[in-house]
């Protein structure tokens, strides 16, 4: 599912919802506010939210993503739920380890493991 | 081999100017074909530099401008962004990687910027940061063994 001028694609996988990123891209302030504010939503309706997060189609991030995503993920502590994020590029992936963001998120190689990980 | 030529941009601070100026960079170093780690280094860098003189530097005034300097070479490609503003301590700003600040939202893009360029150095006032990427010297090619066939 993806709502018209959504920048994600949201997919309900029982009570896990999966969002991929439409853009490759994840720079722009005002694209990065709009995700944030998209995943809010779907946080803020679940009482126990359970994300996984795909980052397959994504290239390019900047510092800003990454404290969109940190927002993301005290906003789904808070209510006591799990966050999951897979498919990172290994450039990517290493903006994360540099960060030592990967010790902070739960980060799987495939969609599968993450599926598999959450409780 | 005379010095590279240094071109000038001048941006109003929205946020949306910053895709143009990567844009104009990346054009100037491809036909030097750096490789994709650079390319890499040199987008991301640029990004959070022109970010943070927009958001932090001019507070995202569109009345106050970002000048963009930048040069590009076989060996580097160099960059300087100014802003209005009255500058910060590069050194003032947390450790982002400290376990009690992990959960910060903010503070990462000096860092980043610092990981992946060769040189990232700020002018005395703070509002301007000059950014460089060398180019990774070639790894040297491999001995012919002694003897061997």
């Amino acid at each position: 599912m993806s709502k018209k001028d959504s920048r994600l694609q949201i997919d309900k996988d029982g009570e896990i919802t999966r969002i991929s990123f439409l853009d490759r891209n994840i720079l722009e302030e005002a694209n990065i506010q709009q995700i944030g504010d998209e995943i809010a939503q779907i946080i803020d309706q679940s009482p126990n939210p359970r994300l996984l997060i795909n980052f397959a189609q994504v290239e390019h991030l900047s510092s800003a993503a990454l404290g969109t995503l940190i927002t993301i993920n005290n906003k789904i502590r808070q209510k006591g739920g799990q966050l999951r994020l897979s498919n990172i590029d290994p450039q990517i992936y290493e903006v994360f380890v540099i960060t030592k963001l990967n010790k902070l998120f739960q980060i799987h190689e495939n969609l599968e493991q993450a599926l598999k990980s959450f409780k | 081999m005379g010095r590279p030529r240094v071109y000038t941009m001048v941006i109003a601070s929205r946020l949306s100017a910053i895709t143009q100026v990567v844009e104009a960079v990346m054009a100037r170093a491809e036909p030097y074909h750096y490789g994709e780690n650079a390319r890499f280094a040199i987008r991301l860098a640029l990004d959070e530099g022109l970010s943070n003189a927009i958001r932090h530097g001019n507070r995202n005034n569109p009345r106050k401008s970002v000048t963009v300097r930048y040069s590009v070479n076989e060996q580097r490609v160099r960059v300087s962004i100014c802003d209005e503003g009255p500058g910060f301590t590069p050194g003032a700003v947390p450790d982002c990687t400290l376990e009690e600040n992990l959960c910060r939202p903010g503070g990462r893009g000096v860092m980043l910027m610092k990981a992946y360029m060769t040189s990232v150095r700020f002018n005395a006032a703070g509002n301007c940061v000059t950014l460089v990427k060398k180019r990774k010297p070639a790894a040297p090619a491999a001995r012919r063994p002694r003897g061997g066939r």
